[in-house]
């Protein structure tokens, strides 16, 4: 009985969870509780602004886009006919107007994700290796690397759009004088097209995940390498020993942020080759885009972004999954050895 | 727990100012709203003080001609006041129904012609008759098929403004070298001014993009070919006459006087840069060349196939829907377009041709570039008017002609294949716009 009041007063759910087997306890709890209560409110006036803001522009659009999913819905139209999964069949059945595009485009995020995830967690980790040494200029090589970083997804496409052209570009040119092959299409032809567009992105953004491993690598302990040192550790053992693990907790942070930005590319190749040659590098939110704001197919264009949100949520859930299981186990081993 | 609340805080200050921005809007939209009716459009107002919102999209060389305009026609008139939004043709057309719908329109606009059928069908632009009548603009100031394709379902959408085609561009003092006196008007002469540039050193004399304009290229090659790209059952594009388009396309390619895989642009760059001798390109471009100093003339484009034809486009008046129009602003707005389009003399310096034989007959190209261009406008040809055709062209036609130039799929297959996807997408629209 006296639990159930207690429970009644307690303003969150996190009090529950301890089981009350002593009475004394549990009232002292429900002081607690009671001196809260009057703040009963409070966490939620903390959290209004936030909730107000993620409620009305992450939460609301995500229903709301099942719900036009499930329409033929073209916003400028009277009316919008409920079509049930018909945009989502669509989809998977081969020989629809949108089959083709559609997986063409997701075809397109995978090869520029596979392609660009592992260099932009090696170089960086690299960069950032370089630039925790002490040597002379070094803030300033480190305010250059992370330089391309704050331009724009526009500059930095249109740029490298002239600089890369086959015909009229720099890039080409300076191949030529170097005796190297001087007709590689980089804009308008596959797979010269995917290296141009991994390339421009791993310089654009390598920046920010080298800060973020510059951060991680000064939270390890310098004893820890002095240890490995006295140990007899070269570099090499130092490196595998003592900085891979040190990195762990943010690898994954970097992997995650890094999968989901490459698969969310579309400045580049909408700016650098229109999505040619053909829609060859036309990515998934490029043709979402496309169908979605262009062409006012609102309801197949949420019905592509639901399919990729699937395909998304289950790559991060491998990841944490990955990372997740392999800390414990190690730790445990450490503790037993 | 301090960062957040500063953070809160940021937030809440941000959300207010927000809010307050809205009221101020709503108070602005309000003030317009709710007037009496006006009278019948007679030409002139004489209402209040009205301020007009005016969206196009001349970012180019044309932009300046249409400030000016802008600025001229708000010194004549005491109680109107234009505002210009310019921005980019592809924002544009994304923007307008988004605003529309939303009740957030422009009060008077430019689209293209090839648009008009397109807005009317989703209901962001409206029927303007009465404005054509009063204007006393008929079909005899107009070529034909401008004036034609401004009507949807018997209604007309839109007041033209001007003519804009394809063109030829050549550099004068490569085709001097080469001993070329003529611009060449048919395959053959064509064929041979190609060669004598070659022969005098210009490697690469007539750039074939693979983008922009490139099936703009196609579709003036097609009707030369007198075909139609699109029919009454779906896209016929890939007709002989369109695939025999697109294999001459190509063969400029095959024949070396083009380099392969042509980026976006970089055609016309290149000609920009004197590094090849023709382009083919929207006159719009006349000013920019003008201005970068090349030793260039223009000419229309030769006729490859039998018929003497080329793509054409024109810029048209509009007025959007709007959920409670203020009389007062649409009676002003009829006036803004009535003053423009008799003063599109002016407009013609921005590379355009007026769309008004009476403006085009005092003289108004005299002297101008593309005085040659406008002798040929009965053989410009225009776009039909179907609803939803751009963004249908643009995901099909556009694509093989880039697969056709670029010889990645044989040029027949390439536009079969997007036929077929075009029609499937036209019978779509038709469902969706109940047509």
């Amino acid at each position: 009985m006296s639990t159930k009041v207690g429970e009644r007063v307690l303003p969150t759910g996190r009090a529950r969870r301890p089981s009350a087997s002593n009475q004394e306890s549990q009232k002292k709890r429900g002081e607690q509780a009671g001196t809260r209560q009057q703040g009963k409110a409070t966490p939620w006036l903390f959290l209004a602004p936030y909730l107000l803001l993620f409620g009305s522009f992450v939460i609301l659009p995500a229903v709301l886009g099942v719900w036009i999913s499930l329409h033929s819905w073209d916003y400028t139209l009277p009316n919008k006919p409920f079509v049930g999964l018909d945009n989502y069949v669509s989809l998977f059945s081969p020989g629809s107007t949108v089959f083709g595009p559609f997986w063409g485009s997701m075809r397109a995020t995978g090869i520029f994700t596979v392609l660009s995830v592992p260099l932009l967690l090696i170089v960086p980790l690299a960069v950032a290796l370089l630039m925790s040494k002490k040597f002379p200029g070094r803030d300033f090589l480190r305010a250059i690397y992370f330089a391309p970083y704050v331009l724009g997804v526009a500059v930095i496409s249109v740029l490298w759009r002239y600089l890369l052209d086959n015909n009229i570009g720099l890039v080409n040119h300076y191949l030529g004088l170097l005796g190297l092959p001087d007709d590689t299409a980089w804009t308008t032809t596959t797979p010269a097209a995917w290296v141009a567009l991994v390339g421009v992105t791993v310089w654009w953004t390598l920046g920010f995940n080298a800060v973020i491993y510059l951060a991680g690598l000064q939270d390890i302990p310098i004893e820890l390498y002095e240890a490995a040192r006295v140990d007899g550790a070269g570099p090499w053992m130092q490196f595998l020993n003592v900085t891979i693990p040190g990195l762990k907790p943010i690898l994954s942070f970097i992997t995650i942020i890094t999968l989901l930005a490459s698969a969310n590319m579309f400045g580049q190749s909408y700016l650098m080759t229109q999505g040619g040659p053909g829609r060859e590098t036309r990515t998934a939110i490029y043709q979402i885009a496309d169908a979605g704001l262009r062409n006012f197919q609102m309801g197949s264009a949420a019905a592509m972004s639901y399919v990729l949100t699937v395909f998304l949520m289950a790559i991060s859930a491998l990841v944490f999954y990955v990372f997740r299981e392999k800390q414990p186990k190690k730790l445990k081993k450490e503790v037993r050895s | 727990m301090k960062q957040n609340d500063f953070l809160g805080r940021r937030v809440f200050g941000v959300t207010a100012l927000g809010a307050a921005l809205m009221l101020v809007l709503a108070g602005c939209s309000a003030g317009g709203t709710g007037q009496a009716a006006g009278e019948p459009f007679t030409g002139e107002y004489t209402g209040p003080e009205v301020e007009l919102s005016y969206w196009n999209g001349f970012t180019g060389g044309d932009g300046p001609f249409m400030e000016k305009m802008v600025s001229d026609f708000n010194a004549e008139h005491d109680n109107i006041k234009v505002v210009s939004n310019t921005m980019q043709w592809t924002d544009f057309y994304q923007r307008l129904p988004a605003a529309v719908t939303a009740g957030e329109g422009p009060d008077v606009g430019v689209m293209h012609l090839d648009q008009l059928a397109t807005n009317a069908a989703r209901n962001v632009i409206i029927p303007i008759d009465d404005l054509a009548d009063d204007l006393g603009l008929t079909a005899n100031d107009f070529t034909e098929e401008v004036w034609d394709a401004g009507v949807y379902k018997d209604a007309r959408y839109g007041i033209p403004l001007d003519v804009h085609s394809l063109a030829m561009y050549y550099n004068t003092e490569h085709f001097a070298a080469a001993g070329i006196e003529e611009a060449p008007t048919d395959a053959a002469s064509l064929q041979d001014a190609l060669g004598k540039l070659k022969a005098a050193g210009y490697e690469t004399p007539f750039w074939m993009p693979t983008r922009w304009p490139s099936h703009l290229m196609n579709l003036s090659l097609l009707w030369q070919n007198d075909g139609e790209p699109y029919g009454d059952d779906g896209a016929t594009f890939d007709s002989a006459a369109g695939v025999k388009a697109l294999e001459w396309q190509r063969s400029i390619v095959d024949d070396g006087y083009s380099p392969g895989d042509v980026a976006i642009d970089s055609q016309y760059v290149a000609f920009k840069n004197g590094e090849t001798s023709i382009t083919w390109d929207g006159i719009w471009q006349i000013n920019d060349l003008s201005e970068s100093g090349l030793p260039y003339a223009v000419a229309p484009i030769p006729a490859i196939g039998e018929t003497d034809a080329v793509w054409a486009n024109s810029h048209n008046f509009f007025l959007p829907r709007q959920a409670n129009a203020d009389k007062n602003k649409v009676n002003a707005s009829k006036v803004f377009i009535a003053w423009m389009s008799e003063q599109s003399a002016e407009w013609a310096g921005s590379g355009m041709i007026p769309a008004r034989q009476s403006v085009r007959d005092a003289g108004a190209l005299d002297g101008l570039p593309q005085e040659a261009i406008a002798e040929t406008i009965d053989s410009m040809r225009f776009l039909p008017p179907i609803p939803g055709i751009g963004g249908v062209q643009a995901e099909t036609l556009e694509i093989a002609v880039a697969d056709g130039v670029q010889g990645t799929t044989s040029p027949s297959e390439a536009l079969k294949k997007a036929a077929g996807t075009a029609t499937k997408l036209m019978d779509d629209n038709k469902a969706s716009f109940g047509d």
